[in-house]
């Protein structure tokens, strides 16, 4: 049986986060079942439903030089800021 | 009893029995889906019934768990459509369906009446039996003439037109394609053999500690 993957709105506005799945054998069945799993309680606003075949997954990521000053968490500067902050502290002060 | 409390008992009964039946499922129906599916429509059921006895509890007395579970077995004024034992697939769609479709001509018979507090509450139930009747009406269609499926609407529909009064009877047989001539009724009034060991087990627990509280 075909698997559709869904995908729930809380409130209106809200990005859709995926909420699980449900095996239907057609799209009627999907959102019959869909409507009774992900919606009954009022817990959503909107739901979508896509067949997984339409998903077009990507899980290969190739980093063979680690390059890992262009990732979002960089690299780790603790060790710099320890560095710099002894610096501030043993310089003589400034007179102004 | 007036007319009217005859009434709200009639459908409270269909509505509170028929989700007994339907949560026998629960557990066991044919996929985890289904499972989910089914149960939450035979919560939405018995939810249907609380309303209409609370509605009946004002002229009756009593509260909505009194009239639920302190009857006597043959005060019950459900249709024996709703009674049967049907532990069987075929057999439930075609009585989800069949009730759905006569429940669907009542409700739109209320909603057009004059008594306009048992015509907001038919209201407010419709909303939530339109998720019932895309439901039935999938399945049914699914099922559509599988020999099975033909032979189970064939076996209930007596049972189906006993739902009804005989004046809204004709419209279910145009709506389920279903022929009015062929069939004697299975009229409301009349228990089958099966609701008995339902009522015994619906309500041993108000039964075995009258008035207690929890």
């Amino acid at each position: 049986m075909p698997i559709f993957e869904v995908f729930r709105q809380e409130k209106k506005g809200q990005a859709f986060a995926h909420a699980g799945s449900v095996e239907a054998p057609d799209e009627a069945f999907a959102e019959a079942w869909a409507r009774e799993q992900y919606g009954r309680r009022g817990e959503s606003e909107a739901l979508w439903l896509v067949p997984r075949e339409a998903v077009h997954a990507i899980t290969d990521w190739a980093d063979e030089f680690d390059l890992k000053y262009r990732r979002v968490d960089g690299y780790s500067i603790k060790a710099r800021l320890k560095e710099a902050r002894e610096r501030a502290q043993s310089a003589p002060a400034v007179d102004r | 009893m007036s007319e009217r409390s005859l009434l709200l008992l009639s459908i409270a009964d269909d509505e509170l029995i028929l989700g007994w039946r339907d949560s026998e499922w629960t557990g066991i129906a044919p996929t985890l889906e289904e499972d989910v599916a089914f149960s939450s429509i035979a919560q939405n059921e018995i939810g249907h019934a609380r309303a209409l006895y609370e509605l009946a509890a004002t002229e009756l007395g009593g509260d909505a768990d009194a009239l639920a579970f302190d009857r006597a077995l043959d005060d019950y004024r459900c249709a024996p459509l709703v009674e049967l034992h049907l532990l069987e697939w075929a057999h439930t769609i075609a009585r989800r369906w069949l009730y759905e479709e006569a429940d669907w001509i009542r409700i739109e018979a209320l909603k057009a009446g004059d008594d306009t507090e048992l015509a907001g509450l038919a209201a407010k139930i419709d909303r939530e039996e339109v998720y019932h009747r895309i439901h039935a009406q999938m399945w049914a269609h699914r099922l559509g003439d599988e020999p099975r499926f033909r032979a189970a609407v064939e076996e209930l529909w007596p049972y189906a037109l006993g739902v009804l009064p005989a004046e809204l009877r004709p419209e279910l047989a145009r709506r389920t394609g279903l022929q009015l001539e062929t069939a004697g009724a299975v009229e409301r009034g009349t228990h089958t053999s099966e609701l008995e060991a339902l009522w015994n087990e619906m309500t041993e627990v108000r039964r075995s500690v009258p008035g207690a509280t929890w």
